[in-house]
């Protein structure tokens, strides 16, 4: 389990957590990131304050602070 | 007539407000991203005897509403009197809308769900079974595409048997364990004479299971509440236990999650995962090093554009208002009316929609950047940087939305959640220059720039506006705003081909209103900047001079005279009398009296500010049809004086029109103060600042 911002473009996985408080966790989930769906993560900007993930056909962007509250288990990707 | 409401409900960026412009033809506004209708919209169409009225309401991620846009649907649906509701979902997305579908369907409301974009996904080889899908909801399902007006003439057809029709049978069902307390708390609820609908009952109970803050108010001044509160504490308790969540809402999100999946599962047929069009440009668009310097070119391309091609039919356009007024100058008699539409209105109008193909080149940029979905790119490759200024990424929206007009920019500013992002955004806004700037600026660069550079030069002044702007943001976050700016997350969506069409009808609306507002608002304008200049008649001053030109016999001299009569004349007027009172304020910044009054009528529209110049050049000389305006600004304004008027223009408020949309959306007195004091002093101190740089570097 790692949260995506420890993971590098082009990583995916499963959600297994999500730590965020309230409102924010709800807003996650709306937009299609819950635990059991799958994630992969897209980009991120060069200081790595904003990174963009994809789930379920969605592409989401958030900050850092937001990023690192998912934690997925990831597969088929280095490091 | 009968009539039938219908709530227009759904995520962002479902493809809303074009269902509604492809069935009634309507022109709301579209764009690729989330957030483009903030505020509710009527849209009325005859059909078999009904008037039936749809309402497109804001996009609405779910029933936990959480940017004020959102507040506006939620509330719409919430407290509202309609007949059905209408929900869109994108087929796309297909589960996450559904989600939200569910939570609408708790409502027990009569409800249409309209699979839109369903082009899309049939492009890529998948499908959606309609059948199956309304067999395990129980609600019609239309299959749409709004693009290609697919499916669309049938929701009309849907609505009127839906309304004539009794609501089907409720068929969303949760966990026995979640519906077991649902019960009992629909049992509290029932001893209070609101809640005596069973269906209502079972939605407010479960929207306390869901946690709905406002929900929660409600119920809180009713006499059940002690007991309602009691229970709910023991049921939060127990489920949460059972079901090893923190929370009930988590739970109800879960289950959500769950029926959604088992949908999908049975309704939708996935198109093969392959790497999409939008996966490639992105590749390239938002690139970690490459994003911002593609997007800062893209900005200077459009500036450029603006000014270059914008320039070309310019001088067909003013040569034929010349031309125009010399023909009434021909055909009336001379006098008054006569001089009020040679001298004031016909140059002041033409003096405007002279800058008509610029403004559309510009409304065109930002239409593009609306429709492709590159708009969301920018906001996440500018978020870290805005961050750096108290901001986030989202602001970026309505602060790029300000380029064209500042009203919907403070409308946009919605879509932020937190009202103190919200305010500091609302507060530098009118920093972002609005397209009725660009005449003024064109203007001024013209008379003042070598062309070659003119198109930097606009984008220069752009930027400066726009880094004003964060500037701003920054000291207020430090000094008035304290705290973090709230967490960015935003839907990115997939790139779209924009609609020619729709880009038309767009240009067209804005060449339609700004023509509108030259005939009118501007015209009116300039007919009381000639009277104010030619009243009251000054016969003394003309015996004067017409005496001395009498005696002398040489051409030259008699012009130099008849120059100055007509300048003494317009000094002593109306205008000259209110500009000269005004002018010690702007004497220190290089103005005349001239520049002083244009400056002023500007806070009416900042078009005002090339028409008045217009005028009041023009009246100021007998001979009044042989130079351009730009001339005679050459001839009568110093360079550094003209970039200090720049300055003033970029900084101070915007007309009255941005002004009463803030006062509007923003209800504290404190601020409104704030907001009509604080960009004049700023705008006054900065040119000041830059009037006496440039002195000292010797211009
Ligand atoms: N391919 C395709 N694109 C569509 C369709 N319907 C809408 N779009 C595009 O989807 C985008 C969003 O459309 P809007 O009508 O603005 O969506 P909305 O639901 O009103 O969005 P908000 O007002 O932000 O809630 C636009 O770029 C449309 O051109 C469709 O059926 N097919
Ligand atoms: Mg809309």
């Amino acid at each position: 389990m790692k949260s995506i911002t420890e993971c590098s473009i082009g990583c995916e996985g499963i959600i297994v957590r999500i730590k965020a408080k309230e409102p924010v966790k709800g807003r996650l989930f709306s937009l299609g990131l819950s635990k059991g769906s799958e994630l992969k993560v897209l980009d991120h900007t060069l200081a790595k304050q904003t990174w963009e993930v994809e789930s379920d056909g969605t592409k989401i962007a958030l900050r850092e602070e937001e990023a690192a509250s998912i934690f997925i288990e990831p597969k088929g990707c280095e490091a | 007539m009968k009539k039938i409401k219908v709530a227009l409900a759904g995520q962002p960026n479902v493809g809303k407000s074009s269902i509604i412009n492809s069935i009634t033809g309507a022109r709301l506004h579209v764009g690729n991203f989330s957030g483009v209708t903030v505020e509710k919209k009527e849209v009325f169409i005859q059909r078999d005897g009904y008037e039936i009225e749809i309402i497109d309401l804001p996009g609405i991620y779910s029933l936990n509403a959480y940017t004020p846009e959102e507040y506006v649907a939620k509330h719409f649906l919430f407290e509202e009197d309609y007949d059905l509701i209408v929900n869109v979902v994108d087929a796309n997305t297909l589960s996450r809308n559904l989600i939200f579908t569910m939570q609408l369907m708790d409502m027990q409301k009569k409800m249409i769900l309209i699979v839109n974009m369903i082009d899309e996904v049939e492009k890529q080889g998948g499908s959606v079974d309609k059948e199956q899908l309304e067999e395990l909801l129980g609600i019609p399902v239309i299959l749409t595409s709004a693009k290609e007006h697919r499916g669309v003439d049938e929701i009309i057809d849907q609505i009127i048997r839906s309304h004539e029709q009794p609501k089907p049978k409720n068929k969303i069902f949760y966990d026995e364990r979640i519906e077991a307390q649902i019960e009992k708390i629909v049992k509290v609820l029932h001893k209070s004479p609101h809640f005596k609908d069973p269906d209502y009952a079972r939605f407010i109970a479960i929207r306390l299971l869901d946690r709905d803050e406002e929900i929660y108010k409600v119920i809180h001044d009713l006499p059940i509440f002690i007991e309602l509160h009691e229970l709910l504490g023991k049921i939060y308790k127990h489920l949460e236990r059972e079901f090893d969540e923190e929370s009930t809402s988590d739970i109800m999100s879960d289950e959500r999650y769950a029926l959604a999946k088992a949908l999908v599962m049975g309704a939708l047929k996935s198109p093969p995962k392959r790497i999409s069009l939008t996966d490639r440009l992105d590749k390239l668009l938002i690139h970690p090093i490459f994003g911002l310097p593609i997007f800062l070119f893209f900005m200077w391309l459009l500036f450029q554009l603006t000014f270059e091609i914008g320039s070309i039919p310019m001088e067909w356009i003013d040569a034929g208002f010349i031309q125009m007024s010399n023909l009434v100058k021909a055909v009336l008699p001379e006098g008054a009316i006569q001089s009020v539409l040679a001298d004031g209105v016909i140059p002041a109008v033409g003096s405007i929609i002279m800058f008509l193909p610029n403004i559309l080149i510009l409304f065109m940029g930002i239409n593009l950047l609306e429709q492709t979905g590159y708009m969301a790119r920018t906001a996440f490759l500018l978020d870290g940087f805005m961050k750096k200024f108290g901001l986030q990424g989202k602001a970026f929206i309505p602060l790029v939305s300000g380029f064209g007009c500042t009203v919907p920019a403070y409308m946009a500013a919605r879509t932020l959640k937190n009202p103190t992002d919200r305010i500091i955004t609302m507060l530098v806004l009118g920093f972002m220059s609005c397209s009725a700037r660009l005449p003024v600026y064109v203007l001024l660069i013209g008379a003042f720039f070598p062309t070659s550079h003119a198109g930097n030069i606009l984008f220069i002044i752009y930027i400066s506006g726009a880094i004003l702007g964060l500037i701003v943001a920054k000291v207020l976050r430090l000094v008035l705003f304290k705290g973090e700016p709230e967490p960015f997350v935003m839907e990115m969506p997939p790139y779209r081909f924009p609609s020619m069409k729709a880009l038309a009808m767009e240009l067209w609306i804005k060449a339609k209103l700004f023509l509108k507002k030259a005939g009118t608002f501007i015209a009116g304008a300039s007919m009381i900047i000639w009277f104010l200049s030619a009243y009251p008649h000054q016969p003394e001053i003309e015996a004067h001079y017409m005496q001395k030109i009498e005696a002398v016999q040489d051409e030259a001299t008699k012009t130099l005279l008849r120059n100055e009569m007509v300048a003494k004349e317009l000094e002593a007027s109306y205008l000259g009398q209110i500009g000269k009172t005004i002018e010690p304020i702007f004497e220190p910044l290089g103005f005349d009296w001239r520049m002083s009054v244009a400056v002023v009528a500007g806070l009416a529209a900042k078009e005002v500010v090339v028409s008045t110049l217009a005028t009041l050049y023009a009246v100021g000389e007998a001979d009044e049809q042989s130079h351009t305006l730009i001339q005679r600004l050459r001839e009568n304004v110093s360079f550094k004086a003209a970039i200090a008027l720049i300055v003033i223009i970029m900084i101070y408020s915007p007309c009255i029109a941005a002004m009463s949309t803030f006062w509007a959306e923003v209800p504290q007195w404190a601020w409104r103060g704030f907001y009509l004091v604080y960009p004049n002093v700023l705008a006054w101190l900065m040119a000041f600042g830059v009037y006496n740089i440039l002195g000292w570097m010797g211009y």
